[in-house]
């Protein structure tokens, strides 16, 4: 798909007033994290890495999104959201069981480790988890669809969508404290907002989105 | 070196943040743990952040304590929906039944100020028939406090808040007109308002607890949108911003990073908390334990209590802590327009109809209302893959067209149903202490419900043209009832003052004391009943009922 929001980028306004000082420190910080060797076995985090780069692939044109990291960090941390499912393990213990199982599943569709699967491969195992329709016995202990939605899909498009490349491919605002918007009414927007695409526009969005942060 | 306030608590050595200046303290009086104070208040939120004030106000000694930190939102809150997770209450909790409960942003609150401290700010009045459902409707149970009684205590929490909305309120009896004017539409709300008016129905701006003017230290609302991770400007008239300075002022004590693990009793009594804070579990003495920790951390708080005395959990004899805990149905219709939305900006639910609270018309029990939305990210993510199964470039994709998106969301009542529970899980948390575990499914009036709502609101979105139509059926929202105030103490676990059956000086002040939840946001009732408890304690204090 083409850009929607040519040349848009939510970092440019960093060092204006739509960025605190506490928002500038986290967002510096979330984007410099790199992944963590001392979190899972390396072939699991090769497998997380994999299924992350299927689940939410990286924008074109644009910084990449370092997903697999804060995932990875989140494993690190074994830090729940408040609650969990009585059929699925803690935090660190259901990431474990979970790739090793889509392992095993491109094993036994594949005869090959989910990491040197296609693409095509990947997502047809990837659907497996998501539907229910496995074969690897390692999914007895784990219900396969459980842990697509209430762990692998929120922790990886959680962790996809704290990033500014997330956010500038989606021509969302980004950050905003203290100054907010003044235009909130349809069609309406400030000069600090994605400009969008359109065909029939007499300056492009690319030039307009470099003007006035 | 500043402190971090997760880690280190603020309030002490007689002082607690002033949380309307970066790095500002103001006095905060103290009481030694040995020294009975008049009223121990467990949770600081829209139930025992207010009741704290009045009481203390009202010239009573009074210690209340919070499980999280206090924050000083100018300094401490960053526009981001990842960092904000730290106002959730994220300890570990067990869920299951056929429709097992997301907890954390929706539904709990581990702050000072609670959960108010990330609310949406929605501040609504129950229909008044919505107290006497039995009675009036058929359905459900009577609360034992009577809807004008309600009305005046309304107005004082909306004055308190300074709530901004409209001239005139569409439905219900006449009310006087909000404090401050409403604020602007968007364009989500803007789409809300035209379906509405398509359809026949009526609408009207949604009263707010953000400012709408200066007030004091706070400026207007400027906005930003990320209200439901905490307002980072103060125009949000949290707990923490609108009840808590008048409580430090008045004399009351607040301690920040504790948390209240028992309740000790003696001859039938309560005699003080134990809590720990700073690794190490302390006691404070206390005339009277009023317990404010919402529908899940109250039943657990009173059931992890249980003693010689108490053996069943204290505040139990009729057996309902714990029970009935209700949700409120939080479904959406969302749909795609040619019109740019972005409903990123502003508060994200601007226009309201509460249509379906005053129209008895259905076939099924119960009310609901529907607003305008304006999901940030992450958590619109997560509905897209979550509620349509998108996923891969499918799902980086339609992210891309979030801002023609324009949806529309519920709030609907749940009824009590003694299936759905809290109780208590073997596994224990970080203080050592029993984790509770939390039941909850819903029934056929619930499914009928869900279908009507659905389906009005996705016709709201087709009468305005909204193509690619879909419906997000998976979603609740806040909690109520497990600890239900009523008219005796075998159908009941408090009564009308929220004062326990069973232990005179026990009282319980949230949530989890409504009977029924109606179909409005809880919290402007909470607050309301927060301020009946203050005042009916002082009255019962001056004729010596104590």
């Amino acid at each position: 798909m083409a850009e929607t929001f040519p040349d848009y980028d939510v970092l440019a306004k960093r060092n204006t007033p739509s960025w605190n000082e506490r928002t500038r420190d986290v967002i510096d910080a979330r984007m410099a994290k790199v992944e963590r060797p001392d979190i899972l076995a390396e072939r699991q985090r090769d497998t997380l890495r994999a299924v992350t780069a299927r689940v939410v692939p990286q924008p074109a044109h644009r910084a990449p999104v370092n997903a697999t990291a804060l995932v990875l960090d989140k494993i690190g941390s074994d830090n729940g959201d408040g609650f969990r499912h009585h059929e699925l393990p803690d935090v660190r213990e259901a990431w474990a069981r979970g790739l090793d199982a889509i392992d095993a599943e491109a094993k036994s569709r594949f005869d090959t480790g989910f990491a040197r699967c296609s693409a095509y491969q990947q997502d047809e195992i990837l659907a497996s988890v998501q539907n229910g329709d496995v074969k690897a016995p390692d999914w007895a202990t784990l219900p396969p669809k459980l842990f697509w939605s209430w762990r692998l899909i929120p922790d990886i498009v959680s962790a996809y969508y704290a990033h500014p490349s997330a956010w500038s491919a989606m021509g969302f605002g980004g950050p905003a404290s203290p100054r907010g918007y003044v235009r909130l009414t349809t069609n309406r927007h400030d000069p600090w907002e994605a400009s969008e695409q359109k065909n029939d526009e007499l300056i492009p969005a690319k030039v307009r989105n470099r003007h006035g942060y | 070196m500043a402190i971090d306030p997760e880690q280190t608590p603020r309030a002490k050595n007689g002082r607690a943040p002033d949380v309307m200046t970066p790095g500002g303290w103001v006095s905060m009086r103290e009481y030694p743990e040995n020294e009975e104070v008049d009223f121990v208040i467990v949770g600081t939120g829209a139930g025992g952040g207010t009741l704290a004030c009045k009481l203390a106000e009202a010239g009573f000694s009074v210690v209340a304590f919070d499980a999280g930190p206090y924050f000083r939102p100018l300094e401490d809150f960053a526009s981001d929906e990842t960092e904000q997770n730290k106002l959730y209450w994220t300890d570990d909790r067990i869920v299951d039944g056929d429709h097992p409960i997301k907890m954390g942003s929706n539904n709990s609150g581990k702050a000072v100020g609670g959960s108010t401290v990330h609310f949406a700010m929605v501040s609504l009045r129950f229909r008044p028939e919505h107290f006497k459902t039995r009675t009036a409707l058929g359905y459900g149970v009577d609360w034992p406090i009577d809807w004008q009684d309600m009305w005046n205590y309304y107005d004082e929490a909306e004055r308190a808040l300074h709530i901004s909305g409209p001239v005139s309120y569409p439905w219900g009896p006449k009310r006087g007109r909000y404090p401050l004017r409403a604020h602007p539409l968007n364009a989500a709300a803007e789409y809300l308002a035209r379906g509405a008016e398509a359809l026949g129905i009526k609408w009207t701006e949604t009263p707010l607890a953000t400012l709408s003017a200066p007030i004091g230290q706070s400026a207007p609302c400027v906005y930003r949108g990320f209200c439901v991770t905490g307002c980072s400007t103060n125009a949000k008239q949290s707990v923490l911003v609108a009840w808590l300075p008048r409580a430090l002022k008045a004399g009351a004590e607040i301690r920040d990073l504790a948390m209240v693990g028992r309740i000790e009793t003696r001859n039938r009594r309560c005699t003080g908390v134990h809590y720990q804070r700073e690794g190490e579990w302390h006691f404070q003495k206390a005339r009277n334990v009023v317990v404010a920790g919402y529908a899940v951390e109250t039943p657990r708080l009173l059931l992890n209590s249980a003693n010689e005395e108490f053996p069943d959990g204290l505040a139990n004899s009729s057996g309902l802590v714990g029970k009935n805990l209700m949700v409120q149905l939080n479904q959406a219709a969302w749909g795609q327009v040619d019109d740019e939305i972005r409903s990123y900006k502003g508060p994200p639910s601007l226009a309201i109809s509460e249509h379906w609270n005053y129209d008895d018309d259905k076939d099924f029990h119960g009310g609901w209302s529907y607003m305008s939305q304006g999901p940030l990210p992450i958590t619109w993510a997560k509905s897209l893959a979550g509620g349509r199964n998108l996923w891969g470039q499918a799902l980086i994709d339609e992210m891309a067209r979030n801002n023609h998106s324009v949806g529309l969301k519920m709030v609907g009542e749940v009824l009590p149903y003694e299936r759905n529970r809290v109780t208590l899980a073997d596994d224990t948390d970080q203080y050592g202490l029993k984790i509770p575990r939390i039941t909850f499914s819903l029934g056929p009036n619930e499914e009928a419900m869900i279908d009507h709502a659905t389906d009005f609101m996705d016709k709201s979105l087709e009468a305005v043209g909204a193509r690619e139509r879909w419906k997000e059926m998976d979603d609740t929202c806040h909690l109520g009832g497990t600890a239900r105030m009523g008219f005796d103490a075998k159908t009941s676990v408090v009564d009308a003052d929220c004062r326990s059956w069973d232990i005179p000086n026990l009282w319980v002040c949230d949530g989890s004391v409504f009977p029924t939840v109606g179909g409005v946001n809880p919290s402007l009732t909470i607050q309301a009943i927060a301020c009946r408890t203050g005042d009916r304690i002082k009255q019962m204090s001056a004729r010596g009922e104590l």
